[in-house]
């Protein structure tokens, strides 16, 4: 049994972010994001509206009149979650209220459908937080390819393996120089918290890439998710790191350089024969060495130094 | 209280501002904002109004104008944008969500041919398009009816039997730039017409909702009921809105449509817009000389008001309607709309369309003779007529 390395469950009251009895897959990244989403909110004595657009996100709530959201939250146009947020977070401010307004998207409505509602929330420094649960596929229809579908990803419209690299979002994201971009993974829950609480704490627009597992879409085994993801950190597929103003970056966690076949061979999106192993391999050790440059150079100081 | 000489632009700006800054003693006022010709000075008035408690946010695509918009009326603001033609277009998906969301937005939009081709000028195609979508439309044919229309709009959209955005259309540069005397009700006088914002829906954290789920056909489909249910209540509120504005600003904003001499009237023109203003020189010229001719001017377009129609043409043998649009394959909006309104209920009425000044032709008082004329020696209806500008 995957743990979430001893942090307990949160407990489900009628104000918790994400209810019980929701209806996302056995092993969903997502659903685990949420849960700790509502978690460090209900810690930090926050609370938050939620703006989702078109994806699994908004299907969690199920069916009317029964929610699964404890919070107040709109559905928006696939593109449009981003402009959303901002109007509601605008009348929030106007009106001197607390809460955080989160946009909480998939890596369709983020890296494609919605980056020009996105870079334009981000551009304006909207007081918004912008959470991509990226699952590397449009999941809730089925599975197609998304700019985030990594390399060799088989999804139905890739049916021999995407061809293309993954997208750069968070490059892009930081381009904009908004106050806080980061990387979260459930399988480091404590320095997704941390990041989330650090989130809660700046005003701006604030924008969160967490890892998605998703089972369906990536034809793995639901008790897998966690391991997965953690596979991805430890491989140096998936990095944890932070960017402050676009200016200044901090490494969190040092891959071990797991072989990452470990990750590849439990999904069977995956096949012998699609991925390009020492492609893969280089292009992992050399995203992570212009990071190591970036943090070296351009290091995120702390108040204590 | 101030009469200013301005443009149609200018018109819209101000009471979109005024309105905004009415309700700076509730939730405040925001709006998204983005350019496009003929109705960019629209935004770019309201761009620079001193509001006390509002944010003008200036975003990338129309598409996000409207979702500005969106999320700040969720969040009970009084929200309001403008637009016009292909950026109508390409805000067409939130136009939609405004609507089925209960939203009382108002939109001021300057009518614009549809490109391709690339033409700046009058037609009201942009609008027409969002015919089945739940907003009311109001077409204007004066900088006056422009500004007073919009005041009334938000009254109208958010009074609570109605909950519906509302939409108010004007001429490109007919009505968009040209300058006329206007008065500009100052700002004590719009507090007292616009009642503060109360969005019975608007999201709360004491209360927390999910808006636009999954909600099974039965009860979905009851939601679109509700739609017409509250599109049946306009007339009523409409005609409250207006009563009060009389009261308030001693001066009448006009209602659903406006008549000239149908009491008697054997010969209609119906027209919408500043083809009207043309029309209702000839009407009258022409009844001075002893003719049994009329004019319906239909300004709200939604809901349709097939009943005002109906009354108006009581006494009509022949009815010609002109119409600055086409729908491809059929012919004039207005005249599909007016045929389906007299159906069953005037079968003997020569009912003839005639395509007028679209793409910005100009529509001219010799034009407007020869449809008469036309209207007048028919024994039966043909196709739409095409009107060509020479």
């Amino acid at each position: 049994m995957p743990t979430l390395e001893g942090v307990p469950p949160i407990p489900c009251t009628e104000e918790c972010l994400l209810r019980p009895g929701n209806t996302n897959c056995g092993g969903c990244g997502m659903g685990v994001g949420l849960t700790m989403l509502g978690r460090a909110l209900a810690e930090a004595g926050d609370t938050c509206t939620l703006a989702i657009p078109a994806c699994c996100g908004i299907v969690t709530a199920g069916a009317f009149p029964t929610t699964s959201y404890g919070v107040p939250t709109v559905a928006t146009t696939f593109a449009s979650a981003a402009a959303v947020a901002a109007g509601i977070a605008t009348i929030r401010d106007l009106n001197e209220e607390r809460g955080q307004v989160i946009c909480w998207a998939g890596d369709g409505g983020t890296y494609d459908i919605g980056i020009a509602t996105l870079s334009a929330a981000a551009e304006r420094n909207e007081n918004i937080i912008y959470i991509c649960y990226d699952n590397e596929i449009y999941g809730n229809t089925g599975g197609q390819r998304s700019s985030a579908t990594p390399p060799g990803a088989r999804t139905t419209t890739t049916p021999g393996g995407k061809s293309e690299d993954k997208k750069d979002i968070m490059a892009i994201m930081a381009a904009h120089q908004i106050p806080y971009a980061a990387t979260l993974s459930i399988a480091h829950p404590e320095d997704f918290a941390r990041k989330l609480r650090t989130a809660f704490s700046i005003s701006g627009t604030r924008f969160l890439l967490m890892h998605s597992p998703c089972p369906t879409g990536w034809k793995s085994e639901p008790a897998d998710s966690v391991e997965l993801v953690r596979l991805a950190v430890a491989s140096g597929l998936f990095s944890l790191y932070e960017v402050w103003n676009g200016r200044a970056w901090r490494i969190n966690v040092e891959p071990d350089w797991t072989d990452p076949m470990e990750y590849f061979k439990r999904q069977r999106r995956f096949r012998d024969g699609e991925i390009d192993l020492q492609a893969t391999e280089r292009a992992s050790r050399d995203r992570f060495q212009r990071l190591e440059v970036l943090a070296r150079e351009f290091p995120y100081k702390t108040k204590e130094g | 209280m101030s009469i200013e000489v301005v443009s149609g632009n200018h018109a819209a700006g101000y009471a979109l501002s005024v309105a905004g800054e009415a309700n700076r003693g509730a939730r405040g006022a925001s709006c998204g904002i983005y350019p496009i010709t003929p109705q960019t000075e629209i935004v770019e008035y309201v761009a620079s109004f001193p509001f006390h408690k509002s944010r003008v946010v200036p975003v990338e695509s129309e598409h996000s104008a409207m979702a500005v918009s969106i999320g700040a009326s969720l969040a009970g603001a009084r929200a309001f944008t403008a637009s016009s033609s292909n950026g109508i277009a390409y805000m067409v998906e939130n136009i939609m969500v405004a609507g089925y969301y209960r939203l009382p937005i108002v939109m001021v939009a300057v009518n614009r041919t549809l490109g391709p081709p690339w033409n700046i000028w009058a037609d009201q195609g942009d609008t027409l398009m969002l015919r089945d979508f739940p907003w009311i439309q109001f077409y204007c044919e004066s900088n006056q009816e422009v500004l007073d229309t919009t005041l009334l709009a938000f009254r109208l959209a958010e009074d609570h039997r109605i909950l519906l955005p509302a939409l108010v259309a004007m001429d490109a540069f007919i009505v968009s730039h040209t300058q006329a005397e206007t008065v500009l009700p100052d700002q004590p006088t719009v507090d007292r017409y616009l009642p503060e914002l109360d969005l019975p829906h608007r999201l709360r954290h004491e209360d927390p909702k999910t808006l636009g789920g999954l909600v099974w056909p039965e009860v979905a489909m009851s939601l679109r009921q509700e739609i017409d249910e509250a599109m049946g209540r306009v007339d009523e509120v409409l005609a409250e809105c207006r009563t009060a504005f009389v009261d308030v600003f001693d001066r009448d904003p006009g209602g659903a449509v406006e008549t000239l001499g149908t009491e008697d009237a054997e010969i209609v023109i119906i027209a919408s817009s500043s083809i009207a203003t043309t029309v209702r020189e000839i009407v009258k010229q022409r009844r001075r000389a002893g003719e049994k001719i009329g004019l319906v001017k239909i300004k709200m377009f939604r809901p349709f008001p097939e009943q005002a129609l109906r009354e108006a043409c009581r006494t009509a043998r022949k009815v010609a309607i002109l119409d600055r649009n086409y729908a491809a394959g059929v012919g004039g909006v207005f005249w599909q709309e007016t045929k389906a309104a007299f159906q069953g209920h005037r079968d003997d009425l020569l009912v003839q369309n005639y395509l007028t000044g679209l793409c910005g032709g100009d529509v001219t008082p010799a034009m407007v003779e020869e449809i008469i004329a036309d209207v007048i020696a028919r024994s039966a209806e043909t196709k739409p007529v095409w009107m060509a500008t020479q």
